[in-house]
C-alpha cells in the first residue's frame, strides 16, 4: 500500500524527493497543488479503493507523504 | 444598526463581550451566550426591515428542513447520485431566485437579506457532506448557531459545519482563552483601523478619481480600488475573527498578504481564501476528479483549464449578475487556465523559476493583472 502511494506520488510530482523524504512539505515545496491533489484522490480511490473526499482533510493534515499514507492507512481500517 | 461599523455596534459589542469573557475565564461554554448575543445583533441589524427578519426564518427553516430531509433519504436509502443533485440544486434555490428573479421579467425581489449569499455556502457544503458520508447528523442548535454567528453573518469569513461544531464542543483553557482575548482585541483594533484608516484614505482618492475619462487618471483609479478593497474587507475580516475569538469560535482566515503573489494560483490561496478554499473543495477539486475519472478531456491541462474557467465563472456569478462581476470570474478563470499552461509547458519558466530576478517579474506581472481584475469588478470598464 505504501509503495503504491508513494508511486503516485511521485508520478504526480514529478521528483524521487518524496520517496526520499516522508516528511517533506509537500506544499511548501510546491510539488502538490490543487490540481495534483484532485488526483492523488482519484488515484488513491481507483488503485487502493480508499474514498478521501475533497473536503474531508483540510490540506495541511494532508502535506507530507507520511500523512497521506498514515491518512489511508486509517481508512482502510 | 450596522455591524462592525459605527458606534452603537461597537459599544453594543464590548458591553455584550464581558459576560463572554467571564465564562471563557471561568473555562465555561460560552455557546449559548453566544447564540443569544447573536440573536440580539441580527435583530438590531435586521429591525428596520421586517420583511428582511421574515425572509432571513423563511430561508434558515427551509435550509434546515432540506438538510434534515436530505439526512433522512440517505439514512433510509444510501448514496444515489439523482437525490443527491436534487438536494444540492433546492439548497441553492433561495439564492438562486434571489438573484435572477430580479434580473427577469416581473423584476421580483424575494430572499432580499443581507447575508443570504454567505450562508448559502453553509447549507450546501452539509448537503455536499452528508453525501460524502461525512456528517452523519446536523443538530438544530449547532445549525441555527452556525447559519447566524453574528460575526460571518453578512460577509464572512466562511466557516464549515464541522469546523464550527468542533470548537461549540472544545474546552479552552483559562490560559488558552487569555491569549485568545489578547489576540482579539489586538485583530478587532487592527481591522478598525484598516477601515477607518487606510480604507477610507483609499476611498477618499476613489472619490476624486472617480469622474475622470483621463487614461492615467482611470490607471490611477484602478491601484486605488484596489488597495481600498483590500484594507475595507481585510479590515471586516480581521474584525470578525476577532469578535469570533471573544466567543470562543476560530473563524477561518480570508487573507494572508495577498499583494505579494507571484502567481495567480498564489494569490487565489491569499485573497478572500475561505471563498477560494470553499470553491476549491466543494467545485474545482470535483470537477477536476469527475473528468479525471472519465478522461474527458483527454488532457490533463484541458482538464485543468476547464475546471478553472467553471470554477471562476460561477464565482463570479456569485458576486452579482451584473456583467462587471461575470466578466470578472471569467477573467480569472481564463488567466489562471493560462498560468497554468503556461507554467506546465514553458521551458523558459522551468529554467528560471528559481531566480530572483524572474520572482520580481512575476510578481509585478500578477500584481497588475490582479488590479486590473478589481477594476473589471469596481463597474467602471462595464
Amino acid at each position: 500500500m505504501e509503495e503504491k502511494i508513494l508511486s503516485i506520488l511521485e508520478e504526480l510530482c514529478g521528483d524521487e524527493v518524496v520517496r526520499e523524504d516522508l516528511d517533506i512539505d509537500l506544499l511548501e515545496e510546491g510539488l502538490l497543488d490543487s490540481l495534483d491533489y484532485s488526483e492523488l484522490l482519484v488515484d488513491i480511490k481507483s488503485e487502493l479503493d480508499v474514498v478521501i473526499s475533497p473536503s474531508e482533510v483540510t490540506r495541511e493534515e494532508m502535506n507530507t507523504p507520511r500523512k497521506i499514507i498514515d491518512k489511508v492507512k486509517s481508512k482502510l481500517q | 444598526m450596522e455591524l462592525f461599523t459605527g458606534y452603537t455596534f461597537f459599544s453594543a459589542l464590548v458591553l455584550l463581550s464581558i459576560p463572554a469573557i467571564i465564562l471563557g475565564i471561568k473555562e465555561k461554554n460560552i455557546k449559548y451566550y453566544g447564540f443569544f448575543v447573536t440573536l440580539v445583533f441580527v435583530f438590531l441589524a435586521l429591525m428596520k426591515s421586517p420583511k428582511a427578519i421574515m425572509y432571513l426564518v423563511i430561508f434558515c427553516l427551509f435550509e434546515y428542513f432540506i438538510i434534515r430531509e436530505y439526512l433522512r433519504i440517505y439514512k433510509a436509502k444510501g448514496r444515489n447520485a439523482k437525490t443527491y443533485y436534487i438536494f444540492v440544486f433546492l439548497s441553492l434555490l433561495p439564492l438562486m431566485l434571489n438573484k435572477f428573479l430580479p434580473v427577469l421579467p416581473g423584476h421580483l425581489k424575494i430572499f432580499a437579506f443581507l447575508g443570504i449569499s454567505y450562508m448559502t455556502f453553509k447549507g450546501t457544503q452539509i448537503i455536499i457532506e452528508i453525501y460524502d458520508g461525512l456528517i452523519e447528523d446536523v443538530k438544530l442548535f449547532d445549525f441555527a448557531y452556525l447559519f447566524l454567528f453574528f460575526p460571518t453573518i453578512t460577509s464572512g469569513p466562511i466557516d464549515r459545519s464541522r469546523r464550527f461544531e468542533e470548537d461549540l464542543k472544545r474546552r479552552i483553557s483559562k490560559e488558552e482563552y487569555l491569549d485568545n482575548l489578547g489576540t482579539a482585541i489586538f485583530r478587532i483594533l487592527l481591522g478598525a483601523m484598516y477601515k477607518t484608516v487606510f480604507a477610507a484614505l483609499f476611498y477618499q482618492a476613489m472619490l476624486r478619481l472617480e469622474r475622470t475619462s483621463d487614461i492615467l487618471e482611470l490607471i490611477g483609479y484602478m491601484y486605488v480600488y484596489g488597495f481600498y478593497m483590500f484594507f475595507d474587507f481585510a479590515g471586516y475580516s480581521h474584525m470578525a475573527v476577532g469578535a469570533g475569538m471573544i466567543f470562543g469560535i476560530q473563524l477561518p482566515e480570508n487573507f494572508n498578504k495577498p499583494f505579494v503573489s507571484k502567481d495567480l494560483k498564489e494569490f487565489w490561496d491569499r485573497w478572500h481564501i475561505s471563498l477560494s478554499h470553499w470553491f476549491r473543495d466543494f467545485i474545482f477539486t470535483r470537477i477536476v476528479m469527475k473528468m479525471t475519472e472519465k478522461k474527458c478531456p483527454k488532457k490533463k491541462l484541458n482538464r485543468a483549464s476547464l475546471a478553472f474557467l467553471i470554477n471562476m465563472s460561477v464565482m463570479g456569478i456569485w458576486h452579482g449578475t451584473d456583467l462587471n462581476y461575470i466578466v470578472y470570474g471569467v477573467y480569472h478563470g481564463v488567466l489562471l487556465a493560462i498560468t497554468e499552461i503556461y507554467e506546465k509547458k514553458s521551458k523558459f519558466h522551468k529554467k528560471n523559476k528559481k531566480k530572483k530576478w524572474y520572482h520580481a517579474i512575476q510578481w509585478f506581472v500578477t500584481f497588475n493583472v490582479v488590479m486590473f481584475g478589481f477594476l473589471i469588478f469596481s463597474g467602471k470598464l462595464i
